[in-house]
């Protein structure tokens, strides 16, 4: 066993541990910080596979990124996990045995003669100046132009719709806008009414009035 | 890469449809509340420009452009023409009743129009990626637009539900799609058509891949097994959404499973097949029981699509030219029959009140004769009631998977049909036999009046005259698959 | 490394050569840290009419080797009801980063120890990691000042890696390269020769200033450093730790200083290159003395910053990252892109 396949186990083994303990971690922090950890595995293994503008790309964006913004929402959320868990084990035969049995049919279907994954010849090393960022570019921008394109849609899109679905006047909100309040005039809040000067029906009133 | 060579004219009408949504964004910003009216009349133009370009850019037979990764055929053109259409009576339908939910903003118009975008290019791909990214493309922008209605909680709840079974799906898609590279190289849908036709592709591999294309297309189209997402998320978007949903959508979804099942994976028909066949009957079998105990009209419609789904799929199933071409008739006709639904749904529905219960329906034809004779025949033509749209697409695909020697799957469809009308006739009865419960005037936009009365006229018209739209059908599924 | 090999064997020769090779980036490294906090007491001492630490050794020189010893001595307590492991592993994620970074980093044209090609994006993924540091040191003390601190640092951090990121896609533009060493090279030709006026700090001006601010905000030094605010959070995401764990977030946040005036220097002050016309003998020739003058440059500056500047509002952070930095930053890469496709183009 050459030494990049030892890399690939131990790569691979930590990457499906981490991603068991996503969905198992009973704190949804701990949940979050092993999917980074699954991350940063899957971009070793890209590495090993000499793609390492995917590798970095997926360190980047993925775990500088994106999942920071995960734990800061994970981490301000109060979830009780226990309730979210309720249904979990009365659900959890019959998804378990399609599961085991989902997978053990695709173990045997990949891993028999027949699927010939033997057959693939092993990738030959690229060359010391090869380089991915290149090659990716080019790519990208010339065969791939409109894939490429559709994809800044796609972006574009997200943006529009999360802005949305977040831009809105909260109900509960109570903020204030304090350069509102400031440019308020006395004529927003008091209303002079005028009112033509009924005369006071003495009389009346003293009756009210109890005798000193 | 060389401009020169770059045709961007079989691609005219997505680019046209890209610079409007961009347009529209921004003066979106520069309006206020009272002027939103004008992105109305602006998209209602955009998809009339959108049909223009595509006139435009009619071929009789297919063109490829942007690296084989875009196609131009009679088969995505007629759909998009379709799509135009149904995008627009979708517009012109849920004005009114987005604007009393507080849901007339810019982005319901660009979020439409995205999802329009999607559409289009899922129709137009010839490219695995580009299928997905289009798929992508609208299933974002109906995420989005589900949950538009933030303080709604039952939407809120669908849209969840739609994004997290949508992203499985993708995923399912996803996985398939790389174990047919893996057996083909190629994610271009005619070198995987030749490939698998050469016989140079490993077959083990390509049936792994190809079940879980079949598993992530059913999820899709919402056909049984893979349906739990359709109720769930019909009865709790907002009428409006839902109607969008249900329509345009199916269409693309139609010429997705063509493009991936009818024309890459051709030569595997006989693995598909026998998928398809199941979920078929099963579709048919569970919407249409399922349907019958339902007393939310939404829901209700929810499971008949699951039905029409796999009546859909018995015409697809046939993998020949004609039953392609009933599949794709049927496809357009089901839309043509939710929309008219839906669109009577959203005429009753007003500012504080929801029409979505079948009772809602009650003594309709005392209140306003003409909506419940135009519910009365989308009912009709969904029931496949002769002289209805509806009868002869059930008729077509039926005839077609008689013809390719399914005799028993065309027996149980037509058993099913029968069960299915009980439900349909359920609401005439509600609307023509029961007593009004409330009395309040129905009022509807004029425009709104006017395109609802053609739609279900059209019905009609398609039911006498199916002629025309069959045939349009045929030419445009033999001239693009060019293999049948 | 021939006599390691001979030695050893090929395989672990190699190993301990790099080894060896690590031990004299990092070693002078934590000296420069030390060396650091005794600068900036000093520096802003002097800018606040003190004279700094005076007392330990001759002009206070041991200082920071007196503070380190009194570090090490002291008990690391680690708070009831805290996640003990996160507690204990975030100093070591916001060190690890802050370390590994410097593989890739070239102090002259053939000093370094990795002279990769995707060289920038490697310190660009390897730094962004130093945040979970700091988030999980915010949230795994279980104490709200340190919680809010985290978050703090999380929303700053992330906001300004994007303006950060944009001015670096213009240097790459302008160099055509993601390996640190081209892209210190390229500066060397170009508008008037080489000079200092060929740095890329003049052409890309917006985009340095962008960067050298966003290089502050990263690392949460003053005036951003809202995510420790003693006068608001205490201490912000560190308050719960003490001793040598408390240590290492100091080490990492100079660390991490360093690094970025390192980078400021490669990216746009010409890294080693020198700023006198070649014939000038040794000050002529590019050499690791200018790189760490250049470094020293920056450094002094963030101090200067520090004895400056009051303390930003968080909103006023949000939205000079936001609304300010990456506007500029984009219009300025769309500017740079028209100019270098135009004929009065520098960068032929």
């Amino acid at each position: 066993m050459s030494f990049t396949t030892v890399v690939f186990y131990i790569l691979s083994a930590i990457l499906l541990l981490a991603a068991f303990r996503v969905i198992t971690a009973k704190n949804p922090v701990h949940a979050a910080l092993f999917l980074v950890l699954s991350f940063f595995t899957a971009s070793g293994l890209w590495m090993l596979l000499e793609s390492e503008f995917l590798a970095i790309s997926l360190v980047l964006v993925y775990v500088g990124a994106v999942m920071v913004l995960f734990l800061f929402v994970v981490m301000m959320l109060d979830i009780d996990i226990e309730k979210l868990r309720e249904g979990f084990w009365k659900n959890f035969p019959l998804a378990g045995t399609i599961a085991i049995i989902m997978a053990g049919e695709m173990a045997l279907i990949l891993g028999s003669p027949e699927a010939g994954l033997h057959t693939y010849p092993a990738r030959a090393p690229l060359s010391a100046d090869f380089s991915n960022v290149r090659e990716l570019g080019v790519l990208m921008y010339t065969r791939y132009m409109y894939a490429t394109e559709l994809a800044s849609v796609v972006l574009l899109l997200a943006i529009v719709a999360a802005i949305a679905l977040t831009q809105r006047q909260r109900k509960d909100s109570k903020a204030m806008n304090v350069s509102e309040q400031v440019a308020v005039r006395a004529v927003d809040r008091v209303r002079i009414v005028k009112m033509a000067a009924a005369p006071v029906d003495t009389a009346a009133t003293d009756e009210d009035q109890p005798q000193a | 890469m060389n401009w020169a060579t770059l045709n961007l004219m079989p691609a005219l009408p997505e680019l046209f449809l890209l610079s409007a949504v961009l347009v529209l964004l921004v003066i979106d910003m520069l309006l206020d509340d009272e002027r939103r009216g004008v992105l109305y009349g602006l998209s209602l133009a955009t998809l009339a420009g959108c049909a223009a370009m595509q006139y435009l850019a009619w071929t009789p037979v297919p063109v490829e452009t942007f690296q084989k990764m875009f196609v131009a055929d009679p088969l995505s053109g007629v759909i998009k023409f379709f799509l135009y259409g149904v995008t627009a009576a979708v517009l012109i339908y849920t004005r009114q009743y987005v604007a009393d939910r507080q849901m007339f903003k810019g982005e319901y118009f660009t979020l439409t129009l995205f999802a329009l975008l999607g559409m289009n290019v899922m129709v137009s791909a010839s490219h695995f990626m580009t299928l997905y990214i289009g798929l992508e493309l609208l299933s974002l922008a109906l995420y989005a637009l589900i949950a538009l209605r933030r303080d709604s909680v039952p939407a809120t709840e669908a849209a969840m539900k739609y994004f997290v079974l949508g992203a499985l799906a993708s995923g399912l898609l996803l996985y398939g799609m790389s174990m047919v590279y893996g057996a083909t190289g190629s994610l271009d849908i005619a070198t995987i058509a030749r490939v698998i036709a050469s016989g140079n592709g490993n077959t083990v591999l390509l049936v792994f891949g190809l079940v879980f294309l079949v598993a992530g297309l059913c999820f899709k189209l919402g056909a049984v097994p893979f349906h739990m997402w359709v109720p769930d998320v019909y009865q709790g978007a907002p009428t409006a959404i839902t109607l969008m949903i249900g329509s345009a959508p199916k269409l693309a979804a139609f010429v997705f499973l063509t493009r991936i099942l009818g024309q890459g994976m051709e030569a595997l028909l006989s693995q598909w097949q026998g998928m398809l066949m199941i979920v078929a009957v099963l579709s048919m079998a569970l919407g249409n029981l399922t349907a019958i105990v339902q007393t939310n009209i939404k829901r209700m419609l929810a499971y008949s699509t699951i039905s029409h789904m796999g009546f859909l799929l018995v015409g697809f199933l046939t993998g020949n030219a004609e039953g392609m071409s009933s599949a794709m008739y049927y496809a357009i006709i089901y839309v043509l029959m939710s929309l008219a639904a839906f669109g009577v749904l959203l005429a009753l529905s007003r500012a504080g009140f929801e029409c979505e219960k079948v009772a809602d329906l009650k003594g309709l034809n005392q209140r306003n004769s003409w909506y419940a004779f135009l519910m009365l025949l989308a009912m009709f033509s969904m029931a496949g009631i002769p002289p209805l749209a509806g009868f002869y697409a059930k008729f077509a695909v039926i005839r077609a998977a008689a013809n390719a020697g399914m005799v028993p799957l065309a027996v149980f469809a037509v058993l099913m049909s029968l069960i299915g009308a009980f439900y349909y006739l359920r609401v005439v009865k509600a609307m023509y036999f029961d007593d009004a419960e409330e009395d309040a005037a129905i009022e509807v936009r004029a425009d709104m009046r006017l395109v609802l009365s053609l739609n279900g006229l059209a019905l009609l018209a398609l039911g006498v005259l199916p002629q025309q739209l069959v045939a349009l059908c045929m030419t445009a599924v033999k001239q693009s698959l060019t293999s049948l | 490394m021939e006599l390691l090999q001979s030695y050893l064997g090929t395989q672990l020769g190699y190993v301990i050569w790099t080894l060896l090779k690590i031990v004299v980036i990092v070693a002078p490294m934590m000296l420069a840290v030390a060396y650091l906090t005794y600068a900036e007491r000093k520096v802003i001492g002097y800018m606040q009419v003190r004279i700094g630490p005076n007392r330990v050794g001759p002009l206070g020189l041991l200082q920071p080797i007196a503070d380190g010893i009194k570090l090490l001595m002291k008990e690391i307590i680690l708070p009831a009801k805290s996640s003990k492991g996160l507690f204990l592993l975030a100093p070591i994620l916001s060190i690890m980063p802050a370390l590994a970074a410097w593989a890739v980093v070239p102090f002259t044209d053939h000093l370094v120890l990795a002279n990769t090609n995707a060289s920038l994006l490697y310190i660009m993924a390897i730094t962004s990691m130093g945040v979970y540091g700091v988030i999980i040191a915010g949230w795994a003390g279980n104490s709200k000042y340190s919680f809010l601190g985290g978050m703090r640092s999380a929303a700053q951090i992330v906001s300004y890696e994007i303006a950060m990121g944009f001015a670096l896609v213009g240097v790459l533009m302008v160099s055509g390269s993601l390996n640190l060493v081209e892209i210190v090279k390229q500066q060397g030709h170009g508008f008037a020769g080489g000079s200092i006026l060929s740095w890329n700090w003049l052409p890309l001006f917006p985009l340095f200033l962008v960067y050298l601010i966003s290089g502050v905000a990263e690392t949460n030094r003053a005036p951003f450093d809202v995510a420790e605010g003693e006068s608001e959070i205490v201490a912000g995401f560190h308050v719960e730790y003490s001793g040598m764990a408390f240590a290492i977030f100091f080490l990492a946040e100079y660390a991490n200083m360093i690094l970025v005036s390192a980078m400021t220097s490669l990216m746009f002050l010409g890294g080693w290159l020198s700023p006198f016309p070649a014939s000038w003998g040794w000050l002529g020739a590019g050499s690791f003395f200018w790189m760490a003058a250049k470094m020293s440059f920056v450094l002094f500056c963030f101090l200067w910053f520090r004895a400056t500047f009051p303390r930003y509002r968080y909103d006023q952070i949000m939205r000079l990252g936001w609304k300010v930095f990456i506007p500029v930053t984009l219009v300025w890469v769309v500017v740079l892109g028209a100019w270098m496709m135009s004929p009065v183009s520098l960068w032929n």
